[in-house]
């Protein structure tokens, strides 16, 4: 498994939000604020995933996506493990 | 998965409707319908009439007509005969499908020709300043109607069903994945499918009936609506004054674009194959 689910996080896009509230009153953490009249998520770490936000938003301005963490930190673009003595790949 | 972003004109948004209107909901639900069947782009045509819900094939990426009023299922069946092959979905708004275009909205309904129509039912004329429309309910206020709407609502499920088309749907901006569903059964579906979303004008609708703005008028629709599955379940009273939402109809009937080319190609068999005679047209024949 290289990849794991850590959390969600939130792409706003402050030029559509038209401040209308929706994502605010239908998220079931309640984790939305309105902050100089567009959105803001206030505290992204409880979100569950749910996208009720993303889909009921009229205007596209927010999005939900979940933090995709590489689990094997050290692998590089050609492949090579450098956790592995250099050996390793020749054998 | 694309981006939805991927499937608008980027540079013509933020729309133009007002904060908290619901067909920008209607119109992402759309595209993460046809994004999730694959369908090409180049290969949809979206047409729409005019009016708020209208406005939306401006800032869609497909090929789109942006038609005369209540015209947008006239001008689909004609892009529909003349390319059989390409996917033609219709936007329109209630006034604009039920009140001028409610013609051509029965006719294609009877032909059953494979267009897909999404009707944003927002129960008034929102574009031109809150007039009350085929959609009202009896007794809400309007523009037009200070004292109460006099006139009866439309069931647009109803009568596309009665019309004859093969699948009739309802969800609402509320309903969001519901609505998603019930569109991508629709674009499935061979034959004239029509989905009406209900959805809120917090400018007009409640504004004018005091219910608040579009939260509290998306608990409105919520509390009014009640799925047809959990409806069966129910004692008649308990869903008395509601209105139905989920798939509401689908049948099997032949689809007229396709029986028109076989028609065409049986005609033009006959008339190739001509060796004297009156050509199978007996009773026509001079």
């Amino acid at each position: 498994m290289a990849e794991q689910k850590k959390g969600y996080f939130h792409i706003i896009r402050e030029k559509y939000c038209k401040g209308c509230g929706i994502c605010i009153a239908f998220c079931p953490k309640q984790l939305l604020v309105l902050k100089n009249g567009k959105v803001f998520p206030e505290r992204p770490e409880i979100c569950i995933g749910c996208h009720m936000c993303e889909y009921r938003c009229p205007d596209f301005a927010i999005e939900v996506k979940p933090i995709v963490e590489e689990t094997n930190n050290s692998a590089d673009v050609e492949g090579l493990d450098y956790s592995l003595p250099p050996e390793a790949h020749h054998a | 998965m694309a981006e939805v972003l991927d499937y608008f004109r980027k540079e013509r948004l933020p729309s133009i409707w007002c904060p908290g209107c619901g067909h920008g909901t209607v119109t992402g639900a759309l595209i993460r319908a046809i994004d999730k069947l694959g369908l090409d782009k180049n290969n949809i045509v979206m047409v729409s009439g005019i009016g708020c819900s209208s406005r939306a094939v401006g800032y869609l990426d497909f090929d789109t007509l942006h038609t005369t009023h209540g015209r947008a299922i006239a001008f689909a069946t004609g892009v529909k005969l003349a390319k059989p092959n390409l996917k033609v979905i219709v936007m329109t708004g209630d006034g604009d499908c039920a009140a001028i275009g409610g013609n051509h909205f029965i006719h294609a309904a009877r032909r059953n020709i494979d267009i897909t129509t999404i009707v944003m039912n927002n129960n008034i004329y929102g574009m031109t300043s809150g007039q009350y429309s085929p959609t009202t309910p009896h007794g809400m206020l309007g523009t037009t109607a200070p004292y109460g709407n006099v006139e009866y609502a439309f069931d647009l499920c109803e009568l596309a069903k009665a019309a004859g088309a093969t699948y009739v749907a309802r969800a609402t901006s509320y309903h969001v994945t519901l609505l998603e569903e019930l569109i991508e059964k629709a674009l499935q579906n061979k034959g004239f499918s029509v989905v009406e979303a209900m959805t809120q004008c917090p400018t007009y609708f409640g504004r004018k009936n005091k219910i608040g703005g579009a939260v509290e008028l998306l608990n409105w629709i919520k509390d009014g609506t009640i799925n047809v599955k959990a409806a069966a379940a129910l004692p008649p009273e308990k869903r008395e004054g509601k209105i139905l939402i989920g798939e509401l109809h689908r049948s099997e009937r032949p689809e007229y674009t396709a029986s028109y080319l076989e028609m065409t190609s049986k005609v033009q068999r006959t008339y190739n194959d001509y060796k004297g005679g009156n050509r199978g047209c007996e009773l026509n024949s001079d």
